[in-house]
């Protein structure tokens, strides 16, 4: 009720956006975090160039320097250098890179399979929703990381764009399983009646009416399946299932490095502290859009 | 009982024998917007024996103001000023000591049994859970007790129903165990909010009577909040007018009910539909004539029958050889209780469910017999209105969207003439053009509804389903809401198959009026034939359980709704508590069981 009397009393009117976006930007943890990630991905990207554009840092992640001592953190050598004298900050930025690649495009593609299953599955009920599914309980009972590791082995010659497909395509059940609930509630609301009454098709009802009313749930997901999948694939490729060599990755780097991390802790330091901050940071955006969507689950301060 | 004592009651100085007083309350709730202030300075009493009734419309912080009274307000609000309960403040009591005043010296009457009960534990658990927390009885003395309280608010077999989930009784039962509840612990005062707003009329005059015999034989005093002036008129001694947080008016039933002083009191009063007085649409012709009239009815059902399937059980029907019709240009209104069918009617008229057997022929055509294209082209031509327009328009639609959609959907017109007949609709439904960029939460409920009109004329359809539209609305918006529904049907011409549980509403639109028991038609006819001359005894019952504003009507209407009762073989519902009155169980209720009847009935009430 009181909400009801505040917009009414307020001269100044918002949409649904607009208040979403208000109240993201209120909630400090999430705003530092969004910060701190763009920090990241700029500072990544930036140094290094993509493709053909070069980058501000000086030094390329694959030729070998002279090392200066033991190859610790210099003012020349930020991250300090491995065992061969190679650049350890552009090896980090080179493998911060991928990951994000990695972790974006399976938080894309992972998002599009469960909102679409999901939506279909909930709407139509009926046997596409019992195939549907039962195929999502198929990949869900197959433990994740083995079924990742033969499907990366298999899409390993197509780099890590073969990785994240094949990650994509493995990590979608979540997201399915909420959004089929979503929609499972949304389609007995009236103004899905009202529009079937009026004659509008079942496409057309699951893309205009339904989903953009779980949006808060498909995002909330997808950021936090990002930062799954940024550690999935560190994981992997820790294993060696994931990235191969030339390609690099930050989970690449710790499994490459990992026997150096008594004599020479940077190397190990560096990847993980990485892949920690992106993992936290996307995870506090997580936090923060859920509570923007949904101000009556979780008011902590006001 | 109606009768009070105007001099004592309406004496605000004599607070010592008030059971209930708030003294220049303010409530202010902090918000992300800034502060709104929900109550601004509100004095009121409450005696024993004595009903209070706030009303005003939602928003005009009624609720807010009782449930300062159990301290039950979240965190973000601010209170000033003193709320007193008996002796005691409730400001200056301690966590510990608000649980204990609530139950003990104040209880609470909620609007929706199902929700206010737990679903998953017993009536029985709940019930001796009170008696417990406070220590008035244990064990197996406190199940003899909670017996003894679902007999005393006359619900049979009391033992067997305490072994029951909620979900086990009707709408009515629930209600009266929430009573039940309340009554446990003795209080001194009950803040009954909205008790009877979600419950039918004829088991709302049940509850009602009910609580009447609670104050006049417990003496409890009574903090009644609602909407509904029948209400006001059939319970309150003395009524408070609530007005966006400030208390505008008050009196006694009588003064306030019959000769309103203030300008909003005399506005909400002259919006309440009044059974009886309805002008119908008797002296306006059927919109188009006569001629119009003999091509296909634009609704026909033909001893239709719809059945839900469940798992396990045998189909449930809901509508069991329904056949009526709605002629072109023609309003019906479709009269009954919750689960009587009228709901699934409309749904099936809008081809939303699929018909057991019988025929629904929309303006000739058969919904069963047609293809999917043509199902869609059929489509075109009936409207519908729902009746939550918060729930039935698309939150994430801009308003003009919102309308233009059935354009759209049937790919009528370019997007300027779109636009056009969207601001032509806007100014017919009496919205401002502004509205089409605002988004449905920006709007009152009234102008959602309107909203909800608008898009069902879009498409100027002949046929118009409207399932409760103004059920979810306030009086005063209901009245203007039904005023622009009865003018574009005379402009638009439609036929309107009008579901409403709402007989005065009926009686201000309908042309015909079908009343519906159980899935089955009980009577249908003109609209004065059956409102006025009603042949069978649920009609009867329905009329006579409907209440007026007007505390002497009513009061008329009560003991004529009695008399009728004991015709047909019904009892009064009353509070039972003493042990002789126990034959008089209602006769309808089968079965008196229960015979451990307790002897501590009588040492009940002591306070």
């Amino acid at each position: 009720m009181t909400d009801a009397e505040t917009v009414t009393t307020e001269e100044k009117s918002y949409s649904q956006g607009q208040l979403v976006r208000r109240r993201f930007f209120r909630h400090r943890g999430a705003i530092v975090a969004m910060v701190v990630l763009a920090v990241v991905i700029i500072v990544a990207f930036t140094s290094l160039g993509i493709g053909p554009i070069p980058g501000w840092w000086d030094k390329d992640p694959v030729s070998q320097y002279e090392k200066i001592g033991t190859g610790a953190p210099t003012w020349e050598h930020p991250f300090g250098q491995d065992t061969i004298g190679k650049d350890y900050f552009a090896l980090v930025m080179l493998g911060t890179q991928k990951s994000v690649i990695i972790a974006l495009g399976v938080g894309l593609i992972s998002t599009v399979i469960g909102t679409v299953v999901g939506a279909f599955a909930g709407y139509y009920r009926g046997w596409v929703e019992a195939a549907l599914m039962r195929l999502t309980d198929l990949l869900i009972v197959i433990p994740l990381l083995v079924l990742a590791a033969v499907l990366g082995k298999i899409a390993s010659p197509w780099g890590i764009w073969g990785l994240t497909l094949m990650l994509g395509i493995v990590t979608w059940t979540g997201l399915a399983r909420l959004v089929r609930g979503e929609v499972l509630s949304l389609r007995e609301r009236d103004f899905v009646v009202a529009a079937t009454a009026v004659g509008t098709g079942a496409q057309r009802i699951i893309f205009k009416h339904v989903l953009p009313n779980a949006v808060g749930t498909i995002i909330v997901s997808a950021t936090l399946a990002i930062s799954a999948a940024i550690l999935l694939e560190t994981s992997l490729s820790f294993l060696g299932f994931g990235v191969q060599a030339p390609d690099t990755s930050l989970g690449l780097l710790i499994s490459q490095y990992q026997t150096a991390f008594t004599t020479r802790p940077w190397l190990f330091w560096w990847p993980g502290l990485m892949i920690l901050a992106i993992a936290l940071s996307v995870n506090f955006i997580g936090d923060g859009l859920r509570d923007a969507f949904d101000p009556r689950q979780n008011r902590t301060k006001a | 009982m109606t009768t009070l004592d105007i001099t004592s009651s309406s004496d605000a100085t004599s607070t010592g024998d008030a059971v209930l007083s708030f003294t220049d309350l303010e409530v202010t709730f902090g918000t992300e917007f800034g502060d709104v202030r929900a109550v601004k300075g509100v004095s009121l009493e409450v005696h024993p024996g004595e009903v209070v009734a706030l009303v005003g419309e939602s928003g005009s912080g009624k609720s807010v103001t009782s449930t300062t009274a159990l301290g039950l307000l979240p965190s973000n609000a601010r209170v000033s000023g003193t709320v007193r309960v008996g002796d005691k403040i409730v400001g200056d009591l301690d966590q510990a000591g608000l649980r204990k005043m609530r139950g003990n010296d104040i209880a609470m009457v909620f609007q929706e049994p199902m929700t206010a009960l737990n679903p998953v534990l017993t009536i029985g658990d709940q019930l001796t859970e009170a008696l417990q927390l406070h220590g008035i009885a244990y064990g197996r003395q406190a199940t003899a007790r909670a017996a003894e309280l679902l007999d005393m608010v006359g619900i049979p077999e009391a033992e067997r129903r305490l072994k029951q989930y909620p979900h086990e009784l009707s709408g009515g039962q629930r209600q009266r165990v929430v009573i039940a509840m309340a009554i446990s612990c003795d209080p001194k005062v009950i803040v009954a909010d909205e008790p009877t707003t979600a419950l039918d009329v004829t088991v709302q005059a049940d509850i009602l009577d009910l609580l009447r015999s609670l104050k006049d034989k417990l003496d409890t005093g009574i903090l009644l909040i609602t909407h509904n002036m029948g209400v006001v008129a059939d319970m309150a001694d003395r009524v408070a007018v609530m007005l966006k947080g400030d208390l505008v008016e008050t009196g006694t039933a009588e003064q306030v009910l019959t000769d309103p002083q203030h300008e909003y009191t005399k506005r909400l009063l002259g919006a309440v539909p009044h059974l009886g007085e309805g002008t119908g649409q008797a002296d306006v012709a059927v919109a188009g004539g006569e001629e119009q009239r003999r091509p296909a009815p634009a609704l026909a059902l033909d001893n239709l029958v719809i059945e839900y399937h469940r798992l396990g059980k045998p189909a449930f029907r809901a509508v069991d050889d329904v056949s009526f019709t709605v002629g072109q240009g023609e309003i019906v209104g479709l009269v009954g209780e919750s689960g009587s069918g009228k709901s699934t009617i409309g749904k099936c008229a809008l081809g939303l469910i699929p018909a057991r057997s019988g025929s629904v022929r929309i303006l000739g055509e058969d919904f069963g017999a047609l293809s999917k294209k043509q199902l869609k082209d059929l489509r075109r031509r009936i409207g519908v209105v729902f009746q939550d327009p918060a729930a039935s328009i698309n939150p994430r639609f801009p308003v003009g969207e919102a309308i233009a959609e059935p354009l759209v959907v049937h790919q009528v017109g370019d997007a300027a003439s779109r636009q056009q007949r969207v601001m032509d609709l806007l100014d017919a439904v009496e919205l401002p053009r502004a509205c089409y960029n605002r988004y449905p939460h920006e709007l009152s409920g009234g102008q959602r509804q309107r909203v909800s009109i608008a898009r069902a004329l879009t498409l100027e359809p002949d046929l118009l389903v409207a399932d409760e539209p103004t059920s979810a609305l306030d009086v005063s918006v209901q009245a203007s809401v039904l005023e622009l529904f009865t003018s574009l049907q005379q402009q638009f011409g439609f036929a309107c198959l009008f579901v409403s549980h709402d007989l005065a509403v009926i009686d201000l639109l309908a042309h015909k009026v079908v009343v519906l028991q159980d899935g089955r038609i009980v009577e249908q006819g003109d609209r004065d034939a059956v409102l006025r001359h009603p042949r069978e005894d649920y009609t009867k019952r329905l009329l006579a359980a409907a209440p007026v504003p007007d505390p002497l009507e009513q009061q008329q209407r009560r003991e004529d709704r009695h008399r009728l009762l004991a015709e047909l073989g019904d009892e009064v519902v009353e509070l039972r508590i003493d042990p002789t009155s126990r034959d008089d169980r209602p006769a309808r209720r089968k079965t008196p069981g229960a015979e451990g009847g307790n002897p501590l009935g009588g040492a009940f009430h002591g306070g």
